[in-house]
């Protein structure tokens, strides 16, 4: 049998196009990102048919734990240097230049404030560490007490803002019904009637009043 | 470029070697590894879809409404649905203020068929008749009242919140349990054991 002769192709694949579309979707994604805030615990949120986004800007960030912890964070710099430094006076806390920029340029809080300084002054390390452990913010159902801290930050970040933050609330699934209450009550207290809860979107079930609702908005 | 290198490798070979025709093919390998290194990182770090909220707007807890105003529910039109451990849902008709005449309470779950969602829609059904017969006047609306107990979890309140938009409820509200409620989802507890 004559042989076959097969001829010699080169390994050599032209890169050209491939490094086009890597460099094409590195562009897409770069574009697109926009990095996860740090956050000193996760959350698991529940689903909801809401479709109404997260505000941009003035949010007041109260996220809740599944062990009941609260946090505490709002998103402007300026605003949480004001707020940490209004805190700071009118409970005596003495915190340090450094301590005040700290805050500032951190994630959420979740501490008891007879325990700020000593969180703010340690090393972000030491901080993640503390988060893991931490009892959160303290918070009450009962009026506006010393003793719920949460309503002082919620209050002075109001007040510093000109009533401009939306609140937001960021809870998690599982946790129970009786801690969710005392963020209500602190608000209500408050004169805070009107908020947001952080959820994820879940599809509409199919033959429900909202359904037929969506479905009517879309076929116009 | 060819012609420079000629130019530029001097007199002595005068016509002599032909200079080397370099490819100007260049192996783009390690960009693309660069490539797509990148985008794996900026694909594990990002957030792409935002995150929606739900909109809640609680009642004025100002204490100049007279608890007759609180109380203008009509039995016909309210539903009562209390929250429980294990996301069980106790439900039933009227706002179960009668001492004398206890409602009946049932037992339900957050699922797609015969779940609290059918409970809803008959009651919504129960009230346009009611409606239609002349029982009610055109002002009347459905009311779910929610009252979460203490062993519910936040998963429950959203989820239940989110069942009235699904079902176009217009008016509900969150409300305090209350002592004759616990007694009911005790008393329907011992029946279905």
């Amino acid at each position: 049998m004559p042989k076959v002769k097969i001829p010699r192709k080169s390994t050599h694949i032209d890169m050209t196009a491939m490094c086009d579309v890597a460099f094409l979707l590195l562009t897409f994604f770069m574009l697109a990102t926009k990095f996860k805030p740090d956050e000193p615990v996760v959350v698991k949120t529940p689903s909801s048919i809401s479709e109404i986004p997260m505000p941009d800007t003035d949010v007041m960030l109260i996220t809740l734990d599944e062990k009941g912890r609260i946090f505490f964070s709002i998103d402007n710099k300026n605003l949480r240097k004001e707020l940490v430094q209004s805190v700071n006076t009118a409970n005596n806390l003495g915190l340090t230049e450094s301590e005040i920029h700290s805050f500032a340029i951190g994630a959420s809080i979740g501490t008891p404030l007879n325990q700020l300084k000593a969180y703010l002054a340690a090393a972000p390390e030491v901080r993640t560490e503390y988060d893991k452990t931490t009892s959160g913010i303290p918070a009450d159902t009962a009026a506006i007490t010393r003793d719920n801290e949460l309503s002082q930050w919620i209050d002075n970040a109001r007040h510093l803002s000109g009533n401009k933050l939306r609140v937001c609330i960021k809870a998690d699934a599982d946790a129970v019904y009786p801690d969710y209450r005392k963020v209500i009550r602190t608000l209500e207290n408050l004169k805070i009637f009107k908020f947001n809860l952080i959820t994820n979107l879940k599809a509409v079930p199919p033959g429900t009043a909202a359904h037929e609702k969506q479905m009517a908005g879309l076929s116009k | 470029m060819a012609e420079i290198a000629e130019s530029g490798g001097g007199g002595k070979k005068k016509g002599g070697k032909k200079a080397k025709k370099l490819s100007t093919r260049v192996d783009l390998t390690p960009m693309v590894d660069l490539g797509f290194l990148l985008i794996t990182f900026f694909m594990f770090t990002t957030t792409m879809a935002k995150p929606k909220t739900m909109q809640i707007n609680m009642p004025d807890n100002d204490k100049t409404i007279t608890d007759e105003e609180r109380n203008k529910v009509k039995n016909s039109t309210a539903l009562t649905i209390l929250l429980s451990k294990e996301h069980r849902l106790y439900h039933y008709e009227g706002i179960g203020d009668d001492p004398t005449n206890p409602p009946e309470v049932n037992v339900t779950y957050f699922r797609p068929n015969d779940g609290i969602r059918d409970v809803i829609i008959d009651k919504k059904k129960k009230v346009e008749d009611l409606k239609r017969t002349g029982g009610l006047t055109a002002d009347d609306q459905m009311t779910v009242l929610i009252k979460p107990d203490d062993d519910c979890t936040y998963d429950d309140v959203v989820s239940i919140l989110d069942e009235m938009n699904i079902n176009d409820v217009k008016v509900y509200a969150i409300v305090d349990i209350s002592e004759v409620d616990k007694e009911f989802i005790q008393k329907t507890e011992a029946a279905n054991q």
